[in-house]
Formats: C-alpha cells, structure tokens, sequence
C-alpha cells in the first residue's frame, strides 16, 4: 500500500484578535490621530496620503538623517519663494535632553493643503484606465467604419504635424516639469498631486504618439514623423518650444507649477486644443481627434487645475505672508504671461491652414484671456498689464 | 490603436523625446559620475495605454481580497504576535516607497538617456501606488483587527522612535547626496533588487503562515513592479559601467549600500520573521535560510558576480561577513532582544517566546538557548507588571548597547564595535563597515579623488540624547505612547489585553533616569573611555557583561 506522507502546512489557529472582541484602553480608537482632518471627518485619501512625507517641525524629532552635500535634507521649504504660515519659524532645536516635541501639527500652513481630487492609487488607476480604454475604444470604432477616409487632404497634414507636435509639450512638462517638481514639495500631498499630474501628462503625450501610429497605418500618405520636422524647424512651433523649454528650466518648484498650470495652460494650451483642434476638427470631417484632444482638456481643466487653484489660492490669502506671496506671483505673471502671449501669438498661422476654418485666432485669445482671467480672479491675483498686449 | 503590438506602441513612443534647442531643463542634483550620452533603449518597456489597466486589475485582485478578509472574518485567525509586529514595519514602509518616487528626478539630467526616463517616470508612479495601498493596508488592519494602538498613531510613532528612525535610512539614502549612489546604486541596484526580496517575498510568506492573507496580497502586488524597476536600475549600471573612471565610485557605492541595507532590512525583517511568528514547524525556512536562497544564491551569485566581468568590483568580503552576522554571530537575535529589552519605548506589543519557540530557534540555530534562552526566560517571567520594573531595569545579564552613528542600529556583536572620533565627537559604530561609511565614503574626498557631490550624514542620530537622563514615564508622554485613559502604555511586553496586567506609566515612576550612551561616552576622559571600549567588546553574547578579567 502506498503512504502518502503527510504534507506540512501551517496550522490555522482561531485567536479571535478581531476588532470588539475585547474592551481595553485605545479598543475603539480606530482613526488615525496624528492629524487634523479638513472636514469633520478624515477622509480615505487623507488616511493614506497626509504625514507620509516627516516633517522635523512637528514630529520628526531626530530631524533628517541624510542630506545633499551641502547639509540640507528631506524637503527644503526654501525651494520654492513662496511661504505658507509658519514658514519662517525656525526648526525646532533638539539637544541632549531636549525631549522630541516639535511645534504643534500641522506646525505651518504647507501641511493644510489638501488634493481637491484626492488622488491616491485607486483614483489614478481608474480615471487613467478608464480614459485609456475609451480612447481605445473611440479609435477602433473610427477605424472599422473607415471614419479617417472623411478627412480631407489638408486636415490629415494638420493632424500629422500640428497636433503632432503638441505630443512634445506634453511629454516635456509631464517629464521634466512635473516629474521633477514631485521631488521638490513641502508635504506628500503637494508631491502625490504633482506626480499625478505628471502621468496625465505622460499619457496624453503617448496618447497622441500611438494615435499617430495609428494614423500613419490607416491612412495612405499619412506622415507619421512629420510631427518631429513640425517641432524642430518650423517657425510657428518655435514659440511655443521654446516656452516649454524655458518652463522645464524653472528652479522654484511652485513657480513651475504655477508658470504651467496657471499661465501655460489657460493660455497657449486650451487655446491651442479647445480654441483651434477642438474647433475646427469637425468641420473637416474628423470626430476623433476631439475625443484625445478632449480628454487631455478634461484633465487639465478638471483635475490639475482643480488642485493648482486650491494649492494657491490659500496662499495668496496667508494669514502671514499674504502680501509677500501675492508679489511673487505677480511678478511670475508678470514673467509668463509675455512669455506664452508671444508663444501663441506665433502659432497664428496654423488657424488659417484647415480647409474648414476655426473660429478667428483672436475670437479665440479672447476667450482664452478671458477665461485666464477668471482662474487670477479666483486665486485673488490682479491680471497683469502685459495680458493687454 | 488597440491592435498595435506592445513593441510597435513602445517604439513609437520613443519620439516623443527631444533634445533641447533654445533652454536646457533645471539642474538640481549632483553627481561624481560621468556618463556618455548614447543611445540606450528603455529597459522598462511599458506604454501606459496598457499600464494602466493591467494596474487597475491588480487593484481589484488586492481589494477583492480586502473584501473577502473581512467578510470571512480573517481577525479571528490571525496571530497577535505577528499582527503587533506589523505596527512597526508598515509605520516604515510606506516612507521608502514613496522616498522612491521622489527618487526618480535625481536621474533625469544626471543621466542623460532621454529613453531611460519613461521608465523612471513609470516608476514613480508605481511608488505611489506603493505607499498609499501599503498605508492603506495598514488602515484596514487599524479598523479590522483587534489592537488598533499603535496603528492609530502610526506616523507620529515612525517619526519619534528610534526604531522608524532606523527604518527612514531606507528612504532618505534615494533621495539625496550623488544623485547616482542615492536613486541608482543603494535605491535600485541593492535595495531594489536585493532587499525586497525578502521584504516583499519572504515577509509575506510569513505572513500567511500566520493567518494574515492580507499582506501577501498586498506585497505580491507591489513586488510585480518591484522587479520591472530592477531593469530600471540595472540599465543605470551598465552605463555607469562603460565609463571607466567610474568604477572607484561604484565599488564605494556598492561597499556602503550593500552594508547599510544588511544592517537595517536584515535587522528588521529578520526579526519579523523569526520572532513574529507562531509557526514553528522544523521544516519551515529560517531567515538565515531565506537569505541564504533570495540574498546571497539570487541576488549575489546569479546577479551581482556576473558582473564582475564588466569591471564591477564586488564586496565579497562584506557580503560574506553578512552572512557571518546572521548565521555565526547571532545578528538577527542580538537584534529582536534589543527590541525586547526596550519594549517600553515601543509602539506596539512583543509576546514572550514559549519552549516551543525556544525548541524550534535551537533546532535551526544550534547554540541559541546557550546564548539567549536565559534572557527570554527572564523576559516571559517579568512581562506582567507585579511590583518589579521593565527588564530594562532589571538585573538581566543585559548590558544597554551604545547605538551605531551610522546605521543606527545598536553595536549588539559587541565584540564587533569600533569607537573613533569623528568630526570632534567620540562615537561608536557596530562594526568596520559602518565605521567607514561615516569617516570615509561620505566625505568631500575619496581616495583623494574630489566627491563634492556626496551626501552627508545629518541629524540627531542617538535617539537617546533627546532623553538624556529623562524618566521613562517622562519619555513615553513626551513620544505620545499612551493609550486613550491616559496611563496605559501602547506598548507591552506580552499580548493579554485585559487591563489589569497591561503596563502603565505608573508602573514606570520607579525607574531610574536614562542617560545618554553617546553623551556619557563624550564625557568620559581618555581612559575612562579606553576601558569603556576594552570592556564592551568583551561582552555578550546576548547582551552578557564582559566577564571578570
């Protein structure tokens, strides 16, 4: 007879250690207790977001145990010019015998920021699968009923380079903007926001790269690397590169959030999508590239400018250095507004290239200025004089 | 689009980058290293067309699973010892995680591969999903299991005890100093792709041996993208490795990651594992033996010696002298007494070891009851208050250890401690490694050759100096380690909850005050301190006092 030997699994064991089975000190404390929640209640993306990144001014007693060569650890508030409540307020000394108090949470304004979004894995992961999946979906179906024949000889160029083109904007801030700045934030709920931002912007850049691809498979004659001849030399691109060069060159992690999200975006970004792909795109026959171009509009507008706002405007409104932020960013505006007025100015042209015109370049600046306006109006900031250029 | 092959998607988006014409991008990290710029191919291979969904269905996989633990009432199952254990490492984790996706921006303009970034770039956002599912979990352990002290508090902790204080060297050393040993070298080459396997592997193993399902989950999910950022790190390498006048720095690099994650993961997870377990069939692995097989057979031997032949210089010695550590020299051990003889400034609660434990540690390490059966004895014996103080005062055969400057963890080999002054301050390491991390490698110089861009040692690194000749009582108010009736300790040395044998700051009024190691040590004079130091490597094992000469 054989014997089968007896395998060796761990034992289950019944401890009833599940929450109630006992009454002792601290048996219904069932909230985390090291922070002051926003709302009456802490919320799931608070639980998993807020006091992640230490802070040596409140609770980190042994203050940063590695630094740059130059001394400074974790994450300076120096790094940006702007200064939340508390800010100038010295850290904590600790000695021996000192004792490890700190001053009291939050210990300075950074720490009440909250992500209107409240981004964390679950979010990111399903608002960018469900975008990925509906893109994919829209293309398929455009493909199978041969929607890209409608489009005339013009618009397959415009596609091919100009909203070609756009794809390097994107990877560009997504990557050296964005990704960069989710280093240089005073708390993990400014850097978590900033790195999701960062992937939108990653993905509407490969959004628009495989599309091309897509392009360049379905239609004949379709260039799929005009995009890069577009970006590199011609003249009405050059504006616009070099802005988001300069911004991707930006030291001040808040001025770059700021530049991108406040002045960029509002006014060469949705000017360029909404104001030219958006609107003319029907009109020569394509009803697909809207869907792209709009759901890049949708993250912008909904999401990264959502908590762009609420991460500056409490600022501008410090309870300390109100005055001394609303200066420095005025004189940002006063730096980027020119920067992309001139940017978008050279993109002029391309509003007279699709057979089936867009509405007027300047019907458009219009309502990009004036919807810029209202983004300073709600951050409390003064429009600058250079908007009038 | 959705017919595109992966590869075909991937090229593609390999136009996405350009060189810059009219601006460069900031440059805010420093490196010692040189690299050429060539063209390189992104070893991640990930387009997030598909990256996103495949994430999402491992999100629901994790939360089906988070779902059907506690409707199926996985509490009731699983070990105190093991969950109590879980109040430390996961105040910890989700620190480094996301440490490394801040890490990710050092490598942008220090290597200069515009193709290696989508793939960093993918690996930042993986870290957060790292951190906030691991702080997740730890907030359904909070709500679910029986003891939420500990976990209620559980940043607050990280930040004020020594304990997360040795844990944080895992995620301050990728974020700063030379942007390439940080995020490149002791992030991706070593920790990455060396320690997580027995973080994110052999932990979880435990884990479920222990009735928690939870956590296997959880680390399974992340250890999926752990291993596609080791491709991350490895391409980093081979770059560094075709410039020849980098290697100096490598084998530096390589010398002081490789020690510190031994000393640190080893310390913690190896006491996990061995001490926060109540599964002690003979046959299960040893941490000794998981290292064996994870550490040195498939990081050491199958990934790091074949690159010897590319000119890496490999510390075989160190790597060896590791083992030494964990299999002759007690480390793991040395390590969980020293938590235990320092319950009281715990956040979470350690059970005694019982003799099936005590049977189980002498069949898989021979020799351990010799060496540490006597204390743990004394430990089960004074666990419940009855009119005696915490072990820590008690006469134990245990001598307090003086804290490593570098890595934090205390000289426990104490035959291993090395005492130096540094910067015009007496302290002491637990071993050579250490020892030269602090006085050597993390220095403007090395081997006079300029390094002006490593990093520093910064902080008040002896936990004890805050509390220089404070009373416990005193200590644990001023942590915040105290139950919500205002005296109850968080922190006990057994797992009965019933009120009456729990610990409370009254039961520690008694205690002498506690004064520095380190302090003491500098005002000592030049004799005094010699004879400090010939006495302490004469000690132990187990703590022992050095015995009369």
């Amino acid at each position: 007879m054989t014997v089968t030997p007896e395998r060796s699994v761990p034992k289950p064991v019944f401890t009833d250690a599940e929450a109630g089975a006992r009454d002792f000190p601290d048996s219904e404390l069932r909230h985390f207790n090291y922070f002051v929640p926003k709302k009456r209640k802490q919320s799931h993306y608070e639980d998993v977001t807020v006091e992640v990144q230490p802070d040596p001014r409140h609770y980190l007693s042994q203050g940063w145990l590695y630094g740059f060569a130059d001394g400074k650890g974790g994450y300076p508030l120096e790094w940006t010019a702007l200064k939340a409540w508390g800010s100038d307020r010295p850290e904590p000394e600790r000695f021996p015998g000192s004792g490890g108090q700190g001053y009291e949470w939050p210990a300075h304004g950074w720490h009440e920021f909250r992500d209107p979004n409240e981004e964390w894995e679950q979010s990111i992961y399903r608002n960018n699968s469900n975008v990925v999946r509906q893109l994919n979906q829209n293309v398929e179906a455009a493909r199978q009923s041969k929607a890209f024949e409608q489009w005339n000889r013009n618009w397959v160029q415009f596609v091919a380079q100009h909203v070609g083109a756009w794809m390097h904007v994107d990877h560009g801030l997504g990557l050296y903007l964005f990704a960069n700045a989710n280093r240089r934030g005073p708390t993990n709920m400014h850097n978590t926001a900033i790195s999701v931002n960062s992937m939108h912007r990653i993905r509407s850049a490969q959004d628009l790269a495989l599309y091309n691809l897509t392009l360049s498979e379905e239609i004949e004659g379709f260039d799929g690397t005009a995009h890069h001849e577009t970006w590199n030399n011609d003249p009405s691109w050059q504006g616009v590169r070099e802005t988001a060069e300069q911004l991707t060159g930006i030291w001040d992690w808040a001025e770059a959030v700021f530049a991108a999200n406040v002045v960029f975006e509002p006014l060469v970004g949705e000017m360029f999508r909404s104001n030219l792909v958006q609107q003319a795109a029907p009109g020569n026959g394509d009803f697909v590239t809207p869907t792209l171009i709009g759901a890049e509009e949708y993250d912008y507008a909904e999401r990264d400018l959502r908590y762009t706002r609420v991460l500056f405007e409490p600022l501008v409104s410090d309870k300390e250095f109100a005055d001394h932020n609303t200066k420095i960013m005025q004189s940002w505006l006063a730096t980027w507004v020119p920067r992309c007025l001139s940017a978008v100015r050279m993109l002029q042209p391309l509003w007279s290239q699709p057979d089936a015109k867009p509405p007027r370049f300047e019907d458009g600046l219009d309502r990009a200025k004036g919807r810029f306006g209202g983004i300073l109006s709600d951050l409390g900031l003064q429009a600058p004089k250079e908007l009038n250029q | 689009m959705s017919r595109q092959s992966v590869a075909k998607a991937h090229q593609k988006i390999q136009e996405l980058a350009w060189e810059p014409a009219y601006h460069e991008p900031v440059s805010q990290y420093g490196t010692d290293y040189t690299f050429q710029k060539a063209k390189k191919r992104d070893p991640l291979k990930q387009v997030l067309r598909s990256y996103f969904p495949m994430e999402e269905e491992k999100d629901h996989r994790v939360y089906g699973a988070a779902d059907g633990a506690i409707r199926g009432n996985m509490f009731r199952q699983v070990q105190e010892r093991w969950m109590e254990w879980q109040k430390l490492f996961l105040s910890i984790i989700p620190l480094p995680e996301i440490s490394a996706a801040r890490a990710m921006p050092l490598l942008f303009r220090t290597v200069p591969n515009p193709e290696l970034h989508n793939g960093q770039a993918i690996q930042m956002i993986d870290e957060v999903r790292h951190s906030t599912i691991q702080q997740n979990l730890k907030r359904l352990y909070m709500n679910n299991y029986i003891d939420p002290a500990g976990f209620n508090s559980s940043l607050r902790n990280f930040q004020n005890d020594y304990a997360g204080t040795i844990g944080r060297q895992f995620a301050e050393g990728f974020i700063t100093g030379d942007a390439i040993t940080a995020a490149s070298i002791y992030l991706t080459i070593v920790a990455e792709t060396a320690f997580t396997n027995t973080l994110f592997v052999a932990m979880p193993g435990e884990a479920a041996a222990n009735g928690d399902y939870l956590l296997p989950t959880v680390f399974h999910s992340v250890q999926s993208d752990e291993s596609r950022h080791i491709s991350n790190g490895y391409a980093t390498l081979l770059m560094a490795l075709s410039d020849e006048s980098n290697h100096q720095l490598l084998e530096r690099d390589l010398r002081y990651a490789w020690w510190n994650n031994h000393c640190v993961v080893d310390a913690a997870i190896g006491t996990f594992i061995e001490y926060g377990t109540k599964d002690r069939r003979k046959d299960r692995e040893s941490y000794a033996e998981m290292w064996r097989r994870w550490i040195y057979d498939d990081y050491y031997r199958s990934y790091l010696m074949p690159l010897e032949k590319y000119g890496l210089v490999i510390p075989h010695d160190l790597v060896e002298e590791s083992w030494n550590r964990i299999w002759n020299k007690g480390y793991v051990h040395e390590v969980a007494q020293f938590f235990a003889t320092g319950w009281i400034a715990n956040y979470w609660r350690i059970d005694p070891m019982t003799d099936e434990d005590f049977e189980w540690f002498e069949y898989k390490y021979p020799g351990w009851y010799d060496k540490y059966g006597a204390w743990w004895e004394n430990y089960n014996r004074l666990s419940k208050p009855n009119g005696h103080k915490p072990i820590a005062f008690e006469d134990v055969d245990y001598v307090y250890p003086h804290r490593c400057w570098t890595c934090m963890v205390p000289c426990l080999i104490r035959e291993d401690m090395v005492m130096d002054k540094v910067d015009d301050q007496w302290r002491t390491y637990c071993s050579e490694g250490c020892h030269w991390t602090d006085a050597v490698a993390f220095r403007p110089t090395y081997q006079g050759r300029q390094t002006p861009n490593m990093g520093r040692l910064t902080g008040s690194r002896e936990w004890e100096t805050l509390y220089h000749n404070w009373s416990f009582a005193d200590i644990i108010k001023d942590m915040g380690y105290v139950r919500d009736d205002g005296k109850t300790l968080v922190a006990q040395p057994h797992l009965d909850l019933d009120p009456k044998k729990m610990w409370t700051l009254d039961h520690l009024r008694d205690c002498p005050p506690f004064p520095s190691p380190n302090v003491t040590l500098n005002e000592m004079t030049d004799e005094e301190r010699e004879a400090f130091r010939a006495d302490y490597v004469r000690q132990g094992p187990g703590g022992r006092p050095a015995p009369a000469a």
